[in-house]
């Protein structure tokens, strides 16, 4: 098991750090560990992926990563803000300026057009609407959807639901991309354009990248280190090929 | 989130589900409507009660008469207060002095003598009184046929219905059906009655501006038998002075004529005996005050100058005191059917967060705070209740008017006349509105927080 930090030293600023992070949930009499000691360093403008079967508690990290859930015990430190001791208030601002999230399932509200479910986050952040409507048109242009701004996220292929959503995480400008299984629900050749989008977005927008896969082929084709999870506990944490072979280097 | 965006996706939402909030709107609309007719109703019917008192003259009217007045009819226990014969006269100088007097509308002598007069050369003997030009806005006068006097000198009579027969001759038989005042007024109007009268002083032509207090000349008293010629202008239904005291007149004059006549009065007799003047004195003075509420002011002003006054005030109080527990009552009865609509408001609610689970907890994921999906549902709890506020107060608006209108036609089947009994006043119309925001907020209280508290990794898992 190694854990190699990424080479170059523009990139040694930590992004997220975890200690001993611990999620545990009551289900009747037992007591589930959903994440059970989890410690893990993620620079910042690394494209890590996070492995593990279904229920080793990849999304569950995630989550935890993101904001949405709070840890039993042990800390995440993102960019500075322990997580842990940060108020819903302040929890929700982060996950509104820090963090951009992608699911399996899309998740965009399907009573509001493409270009309103891009510009909400906007809303909470209180942008006015001049501004929005700006924003909103750059991040669809940026994923090619601008021509479809108008249409319902039902009238939109899977592919296109899912360029949508990236506009979504986009617009707010994050440091972060969390994305959980972004692929889950496409075809390969859709999927593949998708994660050359998340890869532009790594490599021309400086974002810090952690995307929950169970597809090895898919991390080790895009991503820059594996993390492999299995009950809960790190397992295995490795630079993929794709970095080793120096491909990476020239960027 | 700013108010106009909050405002735009709660609107949104709400046309999302558009039957489910149509029909929890129409809830809060019967609510509000039935609120609103019922206090309208109240307030309408309070309106017209006090319309009806105001014209009626009893609580706007204070009775001013003369202490010696009360001695003479043997009240010697009173030893307070200044003897019979030192005491006040209630002359000419008191009624304009009581008349100058803040919220005072007007003061007149009440002018009332017993005469007879004579129709198509019959004699008919009865009660006159006079009538000053205010009495015309009085609601005896309200189906009275013809028309009041034309001024205040003209030698013109309004007749009461009852003496209309008595000159016509007519009779009403037992059973039969009473004779209309239009059918009785239309062979009396224009013609001309001549009053027979007592004429009381020295100078008889002589006006009664004339006469100055000091003028003590006219110590020989004279009694002179005079005519006058009145036409008949009108004949009233409701006789204006049936709820002031017993004697009914049935005979009305413009009351600056009447006192130029210088008609002989039974009290007068009383004034003679001690001192032969021929100034006017009253028996009694009618003081209307601009305000019923101003009332009590007035009459305790008219007590110190040495007066003994009267007016029925506590009866006005208690009217104020049933209509406050009649609007309790209305209130409360109106408002229950807001509370109902309310519960269908939670219901609603709850029912759009279970639908919605998913869509809070996208919001929460990109970043929305729990004060931000709190907002959103009292956004939309609020939007119902305006909206449902809207509504409710012109359906209870319309509900009034048709009740009105209904009420109106059976009104005059009974040949009575038009009464509106319905008002909606500004208020009204803005409180509704602001009761039925208030308790939709109420009602979103409970919703908003539950999916405020809403837990997004749960949310989102589920399907």
């Amino acid at each position: 098991m190694t854990t190699t930090p990424v080479a170059s030293a523009a990139r040694s600023t930590l992004a997220i750090r975890s200690e001993n992070l611990c999620r545990h949930y009551r289900m009747g009499e037992s007591l589930i560990r959903a994440v059970d000691g989890v410690s893990l360093e993620i620079h910042t403008g690394e494209f890590v992926a996070l492995l593990g079967s279904s229920g080793s508690g990849k999304s569950s990290v995630l989550n935890l990563i993101a904001g949405l859930d709070r840890p039993t015990s042990g800390s995440v430190i993102v960019q500075d803000r322990d997580l842990a001791k940060l108020s819903r208030e302040d929890l929700a601002k982060y996950r509104l300026h820090v963090v951009g999230m992608v699911f399996q399932s899309f998740n965009l509200i399907a009573s509001m057009t493409v270009a309103e479910n891009v510009e909400l986050p906007l809303r909470f952040a209180e942008v006015d609407r001049r501004q929005r409507v700006k924003l909103a048109e750059e991040a669809l242009e940026r994923v090619g959807l601008r021509g479809r701004m108008n249409h319902r996220p039902s009238e939109l292929s899977g592919g296109e639901q899912q360029r949508a959503a990236l506009a979504r995480a986009l617009i707010n400008r994050p440091q972060l991309l969390l994305a959980d299984e972004p692929t889950g629900n496409l075809d390969s050749r859709t999927g593949t354009e998708i994660m050359d989008m998340v890869r532009d977005f790594n490599r021309e927008l400086g974002m810090t990248v952690l995307m929950v896969t169970h597809e090895r082929a898919l991390a080790e084709r895009y991503a820059q280190r594996m993390i492999f999870l299995a009950d809960g506990k790190l397992v295995d944490d490795q630079q993929t090929a794709f970095v080793r072979s120096g491909i990476r280097g020239e960027s | 989130m700013k108010i106009p965006d909050l405002t735009e996706l709660a609107l949104r939402n709400l046309r999302e589900s558009l039957l489910r909030n149509s029909l929890t709107t129409v809830g809060i609309s019967v609510g509000v409507a039935s609120l609103v007719a019922m206090l309208s109703l109240g307030i309408g019917l309070q309106q017209m009660a006090s319309r009806r008192l105001v014209k009626s003259g009893l609580f706007d009217t204070i009775v001013v008469t003369s202490r010696r007045e009360l001695r003479g009819m043997g009240r010697e226990e009173e030893r307070t207060g200044p003897t019979p014969g030192e005491s006040r006269v209630l002359d000419e100088a008191a009624r304009t002095e009581i008349e100058r007097m803040p919220n005072v509308a007007e003061a007149y002598p009440d002018i009332r003598f017993a005469t007879e007069l004579r129709f198509e050369d019959k004699p008919h003997l009865t009660m006159v009184s006079a009538l000053p030009e205010s009495a015309k806005s009085n609601d005896a006068f309200e189906g009275m046929q013809g028309s009041f006097f034309s001024s205040d000198t003209a030698a013109e009579a309004v007749l009461q219905k009852s003496f209309a027969e008595e000159l016509l001759g007519k009779t009403p038989a037992l059973g039969a059906a009473e004779p209309s005042v239009s059918d009785l007024a239309k062979p009396l109007l224009g013609k001309e009655l001549t009053m027979r009268y007592a004429q009381r002083g020295a100078s008889p032509a002589a006006p009664p501006a004339a006469s100055t207090p000091d003028d003590l000349s006219g110590a020989a008293y004279s009694v002179v038998s005079r005519e006058q010629k009145l036409k008949i202008v009108g004949v009233a239904d409701l006789d204006p002075e049936s709820m002031r005291g017993p004697t009914r007149a049935k005979v009305f004059l413009p009351l600056k004529l009447a006192e130029s006549l210088h008609v002989m009065q039974p009290t007068d007799l009383r004034e003679i005996a001690r001192a032969a003047s021929d100034q006017p004195v009253y028996s009694s003075i009618s003081v209307r005050v601009k305000n019923p509420a101003q009332i009590q002011g007035v009459e305790d002003a008219v007590k110190k100058m040495g007066f003994t006054a009267f007016s029925i005030l506590d009866a006005s109080r208690g009217l104020r005191q049933f209509f406050a527990v009649l609007y309790a009552f209305l209130g409360i009865f109106g408002s229950l059917a807001l509370m109902v609509a309310s519960i269908g408001i939670v219901n609603t609610l709850v029912m759009a967060i279970l639908e919605r689970r998913r869509e809070i907890g996208i919001m929460k994921a990109i970043g929305a705070s729990d004060g931000d999906v709190k907002k959103l549902f009292f956004a939309e709890a609020g939007a119902m209740g305006i909206l449902g506020g809207l509504v409710g107060v012109g359906l209870g608006w319309a509900i009034g008017e048709v009740i009105n209108l209904g009420t109106n036609v059976y009104l005059r089947r009974q040949s009575l006349p038009p009464e509106h009994f319905w008002a909606v006043p500004w208020w009204l119309v803005g409180g509704a509105i602001l009761f039925a925001f208030v308790v939709s907020m109420v009602s979103g209280l409970y919703p908003a927080g539950r999916a405020a508290r809403l837990d997004p990794v749960q949310a989102l898992r589920y399907e």
